[in-house]
């Protein structure tokens, strides 16, 4: 199966203000009532961009400057919470391709991973000048340079951290693990077999 | 060399080293639920795999069973279709089911430990953040997404890359009333949320030693919303003695052999964490959070906290809060009308805390005006509750009495908030909307504190309202 190699994300980006923002605000649970991914991306971040009645709320994702937006930024501990691979679902049918933040929660992180999508680190300060410039031009160019581990927007660039294990997986198309799992069968079953639990 | 037992469960379960630098881990056990399971079952089928330990993965249906009226069909048609296909995929493939009908359905982390899956020295996982819960037998427990349960699925093992081991002493003696909610909330206020990202915890001290299993396993629940994906105590006397004549547990000579690995598990002695942190005991009292996150916690004798006290912290975040959970800024939060009170999840919806909760209820009301509902974590919870009586205690007192599922915790079933309503509630997590409705507000506290709330229809000190010393030492 073989994999897109994944060096770089080109988009427009648009900024989610905050910090500690859980996989709950990213996907509520009750739109996880669903056997399959497909249509959760209507429902990201519903309850904080509509109204009960359906309505929209003040929100970045509802402002049609960053309409056409594929890398999103955020705060500190982005997607903390639950294990649902439902968050980063939702993001990716979306349209996000690229994450930057300050942070991200563990489980999450490796969700994103695995469907190809990079997660940025960087500083609060460098989020902000990204912010600035895409506020002042929603229409400039972000990107996520994976390789090299760079972010430019605009003439502007700056360094920003891929964990070496993701950033591996991504630049080398192995970011779904299946296929390099599946190749070990018999060492599996050797370890599987030194374990009393394991047996049937 | 000496080894934690995060190292020594990690050692006997790697398989080898991936490309990118992570382990495949072989996870012996694997534990699923209706929710995050079905997509992945339908991966399986698109790359037209088969589940290669069958015997190893294990389901129940938790999150969408209503706990009133549970006959199938249920009323709601989304619910109805997720507990038919995890029926059908489980047929399927021949994965044991501890489904509605058996009498063992329930919270898959209350099912686990409560069936003897949960052993010492195993790896385990499930598409669930709080399977951390079940390192309270000494094994690596860990949530994990839809794609990993694929992987496990298709192979028993999935890509991590190794944690760093924090280990987390409490010693000294807890005050009356003060419980391992209490405990854990207190751990994640003082390191936050973040704290543990990239550890596993590893608790350790006087404190967990004297706790039973079930204490054990509240606070290891919460691990991950200190950050941690996976936090553990060593097994000792108290985790055997549980798990001994379990359905899984092993018997016989199998048994006594099974012990002697299970002790070579625990961390050796004079070995090294990446990390130690020491907490006393003794200045830990009953919590609760006042803000959107579980870090957002204070004693119940303090103040809610003013976003201009806070210099130094995230005060932005503290504005947040205070905006959404519409508490007073700098006043106490004793006193705080409630609505509804929710005893039950993965954190406290076990045996011990529904006794505790009936020892100080009875002769108790529960509030005019507060809804307050008790939802046993397992169907054999249930049993036992009723056998016990304490079923009637909380029926007495006014509580509504209902079937196992995790219900109000995350709101997937008809068990939810109203509009800005506040929720007096022993489960794990107070994010905006976490309990149903986008403005519903959740306090979150020990089941005897939900106790007291529902009785003063306002947030209360456990300690107050029932006197709790005087029955302590009684």
């Amino acid at each position: 199966m073989a994999l897109e190699k994944i060096t770089e994300i080109k988009g427009r980006g648009v900024y989610v203000a905050g910090n500690e923002i859980d996989t709950d605000r990213i996907i509520p649970a009750r739109f996880m009532k669903c056997v399959t991914f497909d249509g959760l991306g209507e429902y990201l971040f519903y309850d904080v961009r509509k109204n009960e009645d359906g309505s929209d709320k003040q929100h970045s994702l509802n402002d049609e400057r960053f309409d056409k937006a594929s890398i999103l930024l955020s705060g500190e501990n982005f997607g903390c919470g639950s294990s649902r691979e439902h968050a980063p679902q939702a993001l990716y049918r979306y349209g996000f391709r690229g994450l930057i933040a300050e942070s991200y929660a563990e489980i999450f992180f490796g969700n994103c991973t695995t469907l190809g999508i990079p997660c940025f680190c960087a500083t609060k300060e460098d989020i902000k000048a990204i912010v600035a410039a895409i506020e002042a031009d929603p229409s400039i160019e972000v990107t996520l340079d994976v390789a090299n581990e760079r972010i430019s927007f605009g003439d502007q660039s700056v360094t920003a951290v891929v964990r070496d294990s993701a950033r591996m997986a991504l630049c080398e198309g192995k970011w779904d693990m299946i296929g390099e799992l599946r190749e070990v069968e018999s060492r599996i079953a050797e370890v599987a077999g030194a374990l009393r639990y394991m047996a049937k | 060399m000496s080894k934690s037992l995060f190292e020594k469960v990690w050692d006997a379960h790697a398989v080898k080293t991936l490309s990118n630098g992570q382990t495949q881990l072989l996870i012996g056990t694997h534990l699923i639920h209706e929710v995050t399971s079905p997509q992945a079952f339908g991966m399986l089928r698109d790359l037209n795999l088969k589940v290669a330990y069958p015997h190893r993965t294990f389901a129940t249906v938790d999150h969408i069973v209503p706990t009133d009226q549970r006959q199938e069909p249920f009323a709601d048609p989304l619910a109805d279709a997720m507990i038919r296909e995890l029926r059908a995929n489980c047929e399927e493939t021949g994965v044991t089911f501890f489904d509605l009908p058996s009498g063992k359905q329930g919270i898959v982390h209350v099912v686990g430990p409560e069936q003897g899956i949960t052993q010492p020295g195993t790896t385990i996982a499930c598409g669930d953040s709080h399977t951390s819960t079940h390192g309270a037998f000494g094994a690596i427990a860990l949530g994990i997404g839809t794609t990993q349960i694929r992987d496990l699925l298709a192979t028993q093992t999935m890509a991590l890359a190794k944690l760093k081991v924090r280990k987390i002493n409490v010693t000294g003696k807890l005050g009356p009333g003060v419980y391992a909610k209490d405990v854990i909330l207190h751990i994640i206020r003082q390191l936050g949320v973040k704290g543990g990202t990239g550890y596993a915890y590893e608790y350790a001290g006087e404190v967990f030693d004297g706790f039973s299993m079930e204490e054990r396993m509240t606070v290891c629940n919460m691990s991950i919303e200190g950050g941690a994906r996976v936090g553990y105590i060593n097994p000792d006397e108290k985790t055997f003695e549980y798990l001994k004549g379990r359905p899984y547990s092993p018997t016989g000579d199998a048994w006594d052999a099974a012990v002697e690995n299970w002790k070579s598990f625990a961390s050796d002695p004079d070995c090294e964490f990446d990390d130690v942190v020491d907490f006393d005991a003794s200045t830990i009292a009953p919590t609760v959070t006042w803000g959107i996150n579980p870090e957002q916690a204070i004693s119940i004798v303090e103040n809610v906290p003013t976003v201009e006290a806070a210099a130094g912290k995230d005060q932005p975040l503290i504005a947040e809060a205070l905006e959404y959970m519409k508490l007073p800024a700098g006043a106490p939060i004793k006193g705080v009308k409630v609505d509804v009170c929710f005893i039950g999840s993965c954190t406290n919806g076990r045996l011990s805390d529904f006794e505790e909760a009936a020892k100080y209820l009875k002769g108790h009301k529960v509030a005019d005006g507060v809804k307050a509902i008790a939802v046993p974590g397992s169907q054999i919870v249930d049993v036992i509750c009723r056998e016990k009586g304490l079923h009637t205690v909380f029926e007495e007192a006014g509580f509504e009495w209902r079937g196992a599922g995790c219900s109000m915790c995350l709101a997937m079933n008809p068990d939810k908030l109203i509009g800005d309503q506040l929720s007096a509630s022993s489960s794990n997590r107070n994010f905006k909307g976490r309990q149903g409705s986008p403005t519903g507000r959740t306090v979150l506290m020990s089941p005897v504190m939900v106790a007291a709330a529902a009785v003063k229809g306002e947030i209360a000190d456990a300690r107050e309202v029932f006197d709790v010393k005087e029955l302590v030492e009684a």
